[in-house]
């Protein structure tokens, strides 16, 4: 082990690290709402943008992230809409993830009796009120794990934005294994990074889901 | 003297499908007066206190309150809604929310009373109950029987004119029935004006002002409780009310001293 390289190589590491938490951040959050809004049209079978959102889920789900990538980075400049890299790689991640969190969101929504909205209809609340204060908290709930188990899936799919040139943590190891052949280093780098970020995300879920389950509802 | 119709409907029709289940429905009940629908299973009666309330939509007819029309899905459905409170036979309390919550999620959020001023009913109201002591406890923390009764509570705040109750101690184990009878009773003493679907016969001829029976989709005999449980004049009535009782049949012949 060259220790003298992994000093050298830290801070280009830790600059695609951060890169990485960008585009997952904001592709996460975008998914989050795409989720939202797509499992909020699915139950209230809203005509019309009902057929939308289930043509964007199959769209979504039966193509690599890859070719999404590919599309809006090489494709879309053709038809003269120009986005840049980091862009790009938000707006495809929400664009795969969008359908996960629906699905997410949508089971944990169906999973709710519907004794729950007659009554709170029966106190007067209207579809938004009962959607807003009695079904979505509940649902969420639910969907907690579904949830937690997509976000961890979306970080890991970042690592394909190095084929659109974005410098992340899988471009700066391949990068530096063509220039120094320093194979081992740099695959453990790679390897910790990514624990990095991943192992706070998967523990805090998991005490998130714990609260949830046991404390949450008086269990 | 007449007194006031409080709800009403008239010829209401209701169908799923190709059966109809409620066939012309003419329903007055006066302001303060507690009305028990009877019948047997399927007949029809939750249907028809999910048309009063509006939770279904009716085929033909109409559901008035104070003389209004009320209609599913119409702009006015809120403040219908707020006016005829429900109880279900399901334990439906919202099981994200301690007892307090529960029972001041509308008022604060669809009536816009301050938390203070909810808070303050909601104690008069559930020591009425028996369970202010609960007010932090999760609703699964809570028998069935206290459940219904939280319902009942959660029902009031909203301050509506007309109760509906739906068996809502048919789920309930034997000894829990009372506690919660005893709710409606008192709420009858106090003038409410009440639906009530219930098995509970004694209960019925207790608390009710008048007794509808309904069959095959129609109102088939009106009596007082007195009369109709003593002398029942339609033969499906008298059918009915059959099943309640137990002939004797132990042979005290083949029977095992021990
Ligand atoms: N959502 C529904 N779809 C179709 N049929 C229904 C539905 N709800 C109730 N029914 C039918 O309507 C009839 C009356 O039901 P209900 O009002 O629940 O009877 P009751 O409360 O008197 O036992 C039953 O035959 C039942 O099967
Ligand atoms: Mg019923």
């Amino acid at each position: 082990m060259d220790f003298s390289f992994v000093q050298n190589y830290l801070p280009m590491y830790a600059q695609a690290a951060l890169l990485t938490v960008r585009i997952g951040c904001f592709g996460i959050l975008a998914a989050v709402l795409v989720g939202i809004i797509c499992s909020m049209i699915l139950y209230f079978k809203i005509p019309v943008l009902q057929a939308v959102a289930t043509v964007y889920i199959e769209l979504s789900r039966n193509t690599p992230l890859l070719v999404q990538l590919f599309f809006l980075y090489f494709g879309l400049p053709k038809i003269g809409v120009r986005i840049s890299a980091e862009g790009c790689a938000v707006i495809g991640l929400a664009f795969l993830g969008g359908s996960y969190m629906t699905e997410a969101f949508r089971s944990g929504l169906e999973s709710i009796d519907r004794i729950q909205t007659e009554s709170a209809g029966s106190l007067g609340m209207n579809a938004g009120q009962t959607m807003r204060y009695v079904i979505f908290p509940q649902a969420l709930a639910i969907s907690v794990p579904a949830l937690v188990a997509n976000v961890i899936f979306l970080i890991k799919e970042t690592s394909v934005v190095s084929a659109i040139a974005l410098a992340d943590l899988m471009y700066v190891a391949k990068d530096l294994i063509g220039l120094y052949y320093q194979t081992k280093e740099a695959l453990i780098m790679l390897v910790a990074f990514y624990l990095i970020l991943l192992l706070p995300v998967s523990v805090i879920g998991t005490l998130v889901e714990r609260r949830l389950r046991y404390a949450g509802f008086g269990a | 003297m007449e007194e006031k119709i409080q709800l009403q409907t008239r010829d209401l029709v209701k169908k799923y499908g190709d059966d109809t289940i409620l066939n012309g429905i003419d329903l007055k009940v006066r302001k303060g007066e507690v009305v028990v629908l009877l019948g047997p299973s399927g007949c029809g009666k939750s249907t028809l206190l999910r048309c009063l309330n509006g939770l279904e939509t009716v085929d033909s007819g109409e559901v008035l309150l104070d003389g209004e029309p009320i209609t599913a899905h119409g702009k006015n459905m809120s403040q219908m809604r707020q006016k005829i409170g429900m109880v279900f036979q399901s334990y439906d309390l919202f099981p994200h929310k301690t007892i307090l919550g529960n029972v001041i999620l509308a008022p604060v959020k669809v009536q816009h009373r301050s938390r203070q001023d909810a808070e303050a009913e909601a104690e008069v109201l559930l020591r009425r109950v028996g369970l202010w002591e609960k007010r932090g406890a999760w609703p699964r923390q809570l028998s069935g029987g206290q459940k219904q009764r939280v319902a009942i509570a959660r029902a009031l705040m909203m301050h509506p004119e007309v109760m509906l109750f739906d068996e809502v101690t048919a789920a309930l184990d034997p000894e829990m029935v009372r506690e919660v009878l005893d709710v409606m009773i008192e709420l009858a003493g106090q003038g409410m004006t009440m639906v009530i679907v219930t098995h509970e016969m004694q209960f019925a001829r207790a608390v009710a002002d008048r007794i509808l029976f309904l069959d095959q989709g129609r109102f088939v005999e009106e009596a007082s409780p007195e009369q109709f449980f003593t002398q029942p004049k339609s033969q499906r009535a008298k059918a009915f009310l059959k099943t309640f009782t137990f002939d004797r049949c132990a042979t005290t012949e083949n029977s095992v001293v021990i």
